[in-house]
């Protein structure tokens, strides 16, 4: 479904990602794990035509991606992003949110299809004239993740769709990701710093740092910690959690 | 039907504050409603409402309201005081000062709701255009605008209103155009604090249009600072237009606008203070009530500041 390979991109002078290769089948799940700033925000944000300045190739779908997105491709892939207090628009009601990619993409019915993605997330209808204000964290993701359904793509880009919310809500969010993955057939890129979410939401996981994947492994080996380079052994003793004598081992990879 | 108005009467107060709308046409009357309930909470916006209203009220029945011709001139009665006859007394050809009130209040509102609607939309595009692109549109629409922030308010619209000729509706279009930078000014630079914001990404990545992105994304979020500013800038705008028919380059003799007004009772301020002096709060009330009412709006137009 997704094909990324030899993916450059820069930030002015910050060569952000080096030689990147993914590669997720359909219906697959593809974790990429890393500390902040080790560019796999980045490697979303390129697919998506956020980033402005990248080489390499990029094929969805069998469709090789150009300078700009079209909008046939964001009918195909849509990106929910991390933090839900920032992404959905503060004057803007949820339904107006949600029907506003309807009538972009000129889908028509929107009334039925706000009513048909709110109950996708498990929102009852309650919320629909409401401002983004006044929804909770986790009712705001689910927002975010009806809108990016609403145009039924085939790709969901989630980047740390769970790490702004606290821990309980973040298993509901999960277990809604999972569910509409199997019910909808959707193919997931999933970034995100917490070893125990990717391993619990992807089938293959790549590990990256300074903006190069360093070790690729499946969720099984990230289950049970028999990752190989040093990085990756270092990623997963911090995600234990905080040890001095641990954290003195650390060293700068690069 | 009586009988079902009634009953209609308690059902339209929950179908306004339902907590589960049905509909977009309920959830917009709700939202009208409880603004409109937050913005009549507030007793110096109503005021300022209030004012506004009158105005637009003393324009439309203008001819009702008026006990005298405006432009007849009866120079056996000149510069009466206040009287049962003449409220407001007469000025120098014996016109009542009471009737040309009336009927200025209509030149007030057209300079007003022109320059409003001309120069704020006009300022909105241009600083939201500069904010959302930067690069070289940014620097040349700013330059532009710098130009135009370079001079005095009063001396561009004089220097524009000596070129287009003396009348009421060139001093329009000068104050028009000396008015929308500070709008600019303010539409980028809230732009450039949103323009990264996440939910403006998000919805480029909907397929949203830039042109879409600016009016539907953008523009709300400049809304309520640049309508407090237009609100608080229409006393200006009054007072200008006022000091250009004072000038004599605004509205023209025998124009009963209340700029001129003054300027024609000044000769006469020291001795028949009223001549100058009531069209000089008339001005001076009008502009009040528009910053009251621009002070209201700010605080109903932004959603997040309710409940």
């Amino acid at each position: 479904m997704i094909e990324i390979s030899k993916l450059n991109a820069w930030f002015d002078d910050n060569h952000v990602l080096k030689d990147v290769d993914i590669s997720v089948p359909a219906n697959g799940s593809f974790g990429l794990v890393g500390e902040s700033g080790s560019g796999k925000s980045t490697v979303l944000r390129t697919v998506t035509g956020l980033v402005d300045d990248w080489e390499g190739t990029i094929t969805v779908k069998g469709k090789k991606l150009g300078p700009k997105r079209d909008k046939d491709f964001y009918r195909l892939a849509q990106m929910v992003f991390q933090d839900p207090f920032g992404s959905l628009h503060p004057r803007h009601t949820i339904d107006r949110i949600l029907t506003e990619p309807v009538n972009i993409h000129g889908l028509g019915n929107s009334d039925a299809r706000v009513v048909e993605a709110l109950t996708q997330v498990g929102l009852d209808n309650a919320f629909r004239f409401r401002y983004p204000h006044q929804l909770s964290g986790g009712q705001r993701q689910r927002v975010a993740i009806a809108r990016a359904l609403i145009l039924e793509p085939k790709i969901l880009l989630l980047d740390e769709p769970t790490s702004a919310l606290d821990v309980s809500i973040q298993a509901e969010v999960l277990n809604l990701l999972g569910r509409l993955r199997r019910d909808l057939g959707l193919t997931y890129i999933m970034v995100s710093h917490d070893l125990a979410v990717v391993a619990h939401m992807c089938d293959d996981i790549a590990i990256m740092n300074h903006g190069r994947i360093v070790e690729r492994a499946t969720a099984g080996q990230l289950a049970e910690g028999t990752l190989e380079h040093p990085y990756s052994q270092q990623l997963y003793k911090a995600a234990g959690g905080y040890d001095r004598a641990v954290v003195d081992t650390f060293v700068d990879w690069d | 039907m009586t009988t079902q108005i009634s009953t209609a009467k308690p059902g339209l107060k929950q179908w306004l504050t339902s907590d589960t709308p049905q509909s977009r046409w309920q959830a917009k009357c709700g939202r009208a409603w409880l603004g409109w309930i937050k913005f009549s909470e507030n007793k110096l916006a109503m005021i300022g409402l209030s004012v506004v209203v009158g105005l637009i009220l003393v324009t439309i029945f203008a001819p009702l309201l008026a006990p005298y011709d405006p432009l007849a001139a009866n120079l056996a009665n000149r510069i009466q005081p206040p009287s049962g006859d003449h409220w407001f007394g007469t000025d120098q050809l014996g016109r009542d000062i009471l009737s040309r009130l009336i009927y200025g209040a209509q030149y007030t509102l057209l300079i007003v709701g022109l320059v409003a609607i001309t120069a704020a939309p006009l300022g909105l595009l241009v600083g939201t255009a500069a904010g959302f692109f930067g690069g070289w549109i940014d620097a040349v629409l700013m330059r532009i605008t710098d130009v135009f922030l370079a001079f005095p308010k009063l001396i561009l619209a004089l220097a524009f209103v000596s070129a287009l000729g003396p009348g009421i509706e060139n001093a329009i279009l000068a104050i028009a155009i000396t008015a929308w930078p500070p709008y600019a000014r303010i539409a980028r630079a809230e732009t450039i604090t949103v323009r990264k914001e996440d939910y403006i990404e998000a919805a480029r990545l909907q397929g949203t249009s830039n042109f879409a992105l600016i009016i539907g994304h953008i523009t709300p979020m400049c809304m309520s600072s640049l309508v407090v500013r237009v609100t608080l800038d229409m006393a200006g705008m009054i007072l200008i237009a006022a000091g250009l028919g004072f000038l004599g380059l605004g509205a023209q003799p025998p124009m009963p606008e209340w700029g001129a007004m003054v300027s024609d009772g000044r000769q006469f301020l020291l001795e028949q203070w009223w001549v100058a002096t009531v069209p000089g709060l008339a001005i001076f009330v009008v502009s009040l009530g528009f910053n009251l009412l621009g002070d209201g709006l700010r605080d109903v137009l932004d959603p997040r500041g309710g409940d």
